[in-house]
């Protein structure tokens, strides 16, 4: 199902699928760059047909910018145009200043109040640690507390795709909620199979030469091994200069496609790394 | 988790229900009809062999034979707890208990939490399932401790200890004292240098919590102003402010009380001191050598002399070898929260007796924890020092400063470092 969408998932991702959205619990996506966390979150979307709603985790990134915040300038509107009209009620514009209709939902609450709805949490490495409590305490209960408002609960709870680059080790406790898997690269048959799915035009010869330089290029020592993505770049470039067969020669010079680091390219030069891609 | 809601997903929204009816069809159809080849598999395992070896329901033989696998990976190291334990119970109830791969996935996704898990998983679950009963137990770590002489290669004039009459300082002498090597210093001096290393002002740099204060300036606080307009019936009050609110940064200080760092030790073990003086909430200190101890608790007495005393009856391990690299893999392992947003400290020679690339990896995952990790070492300060031990070579990718640690000008280098006050001087 997630294939018809143009993601293929090995056994191992699908079953994590299936089990996140029948325990109803987040699904933890770690792995190198580039292997197709934050996509999957996206292909479930659309899989489900449910709006994906993104969190992006920085530094600093608190609960007014990830759950709610109430909406100032139309409270005080409100309050003017009650004193114009001579309420005085001071209890009742109370109420009436903290209504639903004055709350801004940010990401997190506006997951919890949509059904069904895919909350992509990205990169929760980058929060700091005191989010992460905070995260771990709305993904728990799947309910929020506004002090003026009341509980916010979720009737169901979103399906939940958090991931992490490892740039920081996550809260034990957090992971321990959630299904933990592991994201590898794709093996050499679902690499060439997710070449010919997302690029059709791309023949099975010139699938397959990409994806077993690719292979050795994640074997090597370098600073950022191509990711699937990168992978996509370079046969779409290949693609467009027109080759239906890989040499050196359209390798070295598409190589910009598949590495962003100079040193990586220079590494891949110097010891002739794609020199031998012919041979399909 | 028992208590929890089942959360029942095919249910209202009829065009989400077609979706989601799709989706479970299709995630299991493509599961059946995946071969394992993709994803290698380890032994497959025996379940159904087991339970017919068994007469006692279903379900407690399913839950004693995972928690049975959940103690298997605990000895290999996974910290497959009793929380993780049960879910895989939970989503074993979801999947088929006589797939094979049903049940590898369902406790890789539940009981595993780092790529490190993984292989140990495998291994794991081929012994635990594949019929070896013999389970991996961790095996202790064969200690050999080599109480080594080291020469430091740069002592010179006045390495003796005692040869120092009680000299009446003077401020020139005071600023001398100051850049002087302590492993080159008498008693005497050294006393001195303590002292002041007791007054040292060491600072903490502050990080932002995600609380508020309230304040003069900064954003403009909604919630507080519009309360109090509100209280004044409408009428546009001061705009009320807010800033975050800010916490002392923590440290965590890793001393090495080795056999080659024992000119420096007790010096360094006096600047812990006045670190955790000054924050106790938020410092931490642990000696590493042989063994890894914490002395957190020692050093929070008052008085310096006091508090070493009971700093030197802590740590079992004084003047014995390094093996920097395990103990800090101990740290991450037992304490890796500590260092989590602080400032971790290592103070050590990097005399690895260890395998460096050990060393490296465990600096890795700290830097990858800590906020900043310093690295202290004494014969940094002294003349064409070259980071060239195994240890030091293996951890400089991961070290954000690099500083010395030898002298009292030094030291205060490192508090203004660790107060976020970049000082002027050269270090």
């Amino acid at each position: 199902m997630l294939e018809k969408h143009g993601y293929l998932a090995d056994e191992g991702l699908a079953t994590a699928c299936f089990l996140a959205l029948r325990m109803g619990r987040p699904l933890f996506l770690e792995g190198e760059a580039g292997v197709g966390k934050t996509e999957l979150a996206k292909t479930l979307a659309t899989v489900l047909d449910a709006p994906l709603i993104r969190l992006q985790c920085y530094e600093g990134l608190d609960a007014a910018q990830a759950l709610y915040d109430w909406d100032f300038p139309r409270q005080l509107l409100h309050l003017k145009a009650a004193e114009a009209a001579g309420v005085h009620d001071a209890e009742r514009l109370e109420g009436e200043l903290y209504d639903r209709r004055y709350l801004i939902a940010r990401p997190l609450l506006r997951a919890l109040e949509t059904w069904p709805s895919v909350l992509l949490v990205d990169e929760v490495d980058r929060a700091d640690d005191e989010f992460e409590a905070f995260l771990l305490e709305v993904l728990s209960d799947f309910q929020i507390s506004i002090p003026e408002l009341g509980t916010v609960r979720a009737e169901r709870p979103p399906v939940v795709v958090i991931t992490s680059n490892r740039t920081r080790e996550v809260h034990d406790a957090l992971k321990r909620r959630c299904l933990y898997h592991w994201l590898e690269h794709p093996s050499f048959e679902r690499e060439v199979a997710i070449l010919r799915k997302r690029l059709p035009e791309c023949g099975e010869t010139l699938a397959a030469q990409v994806a077993r330089a690719t292979a050795r290029l994640r074997e090597a020592d370098l600073v950022k091994p191509p990711g699937i993505a990168e992978t996509l770049d370079w046969t779409e470039a290949l693609l467009t200069l027109g080759a239906r067969d890989l040499d050196p020669a359209l390798a070295a010079a598409s190589l910009g496609a598949l590495l962003k680091y100079r040193e990586d390219q220079e590494t891949v030069l110097r010891n002739g790394l794609l020199d031998d891609v012919r041979p399909a | 988790m028992s208590g929890r809601p089942e959360h029942g997903y095919p249910d209202p929204a009829a065009a989400a229900r077609a979706a989601l009816d799709r989706i479970l069809a299709g995630v299991s159809s493509h599961a059946a009809s995946h071969p394992p080849a993709d994803t290698p598999p380890p032994t497959p395992p025996d379940e159904r062999g087991r339970a017919e070896a068994d007469d006692r329901p279903v379900d407690e033989r399913l839950y004693a034979t995972i928690t049975g696998f959940a103690r298997t990976l605990r000895a290999a190291g996974v910290a497959a707890d009793r929380e993780r334990t049960q879910n895989m119970v939970e989503a074993l109830a979801r999947l088929d208990v006589t797939r094979p791969m049903d049940v590898y996935w369902a406790g890789r996704f539940t009981l595993c939490s780092g790529p490190d898990d993984i292989p140990r998983y495998d291994r794991c679950f081929a012994a635990y399932f594949g019929g070896e009963r013999a389970l991996p137990v961790r095996q202790p770590a064969v200690v050999t401790v080599t109480r080594h002489v080291v020469s430091l290669g740069d002592d010179g004039e006045g390495g003796q200890e005692g040869d120092g009459d009680v000299v009446p300082m003077t401020a020139s002498r005071v600023e001398i004292l100051r850049h002087r090597d302590v492993a080159r210093m008498t008693a005497a001096e050294r006393d001195e240098i303590h002292r002041m290393l007791a007054l040292l002002e060491a600072a903490r740099q502050r990080r932002r919590s995600r609380r508020f204060t309230p304040a003069q300036r900064g954003r403009i606080d909604p919630r507080r102003t519009v309360r109090d307009t509100l209280r004044r019936g409408g009428e546009p009050a001061r705009l009320r402010r807010r800033t975050h609110r800010t916490r002392p940064r923590r440290v965590v200080l890793l001393v090495d009380v080795s056999g080659s760092m024992a000119p420096y030790a007790d010096t360094l073990l006096r600047f812990a001191h006045a670190l955790v003086r000054r924050e106790p909430r938020a410092t931490e200190v642990f000696s590493v050598g042989t063994r890894l101890t914490r002395i957190t608790e020692e050093l929070r007495h008052r008085d310096p002399a006091t508090a070493m005393r009971e700093v030197s009856a802590a740590i079992p391990d004084w003047s014995g070898g390094t093996r920097l690299g395990e103990e800090l893999k101990e740290f991450l392992a037992r304490h890796g929260s500590y260092a989590r947003g602080a400032i971790a400290v290592i103070a050590s020679d990097g005399w690895e007796r260890g395998d460096p690339s050990l060393l490296g990896s465990q600096m890795a995952r700290l830097s990858r924890l800590a906020h900043r990790v310093v690295w202290v070492n004494p014969h940094k300060g002294s003349e064409g020092y070259q980071p060239l031990t195994g240890g030091m070579q293996a951890a400089l990718p991961y070290i954000d400063d690099f500083v010395a640690g030898h002298s009292l000008a030094a030291f205060e280098d490192l508090a203004a470092l660790l107060a976020g006050k970049q000082s002027g001087k050269t270090r």
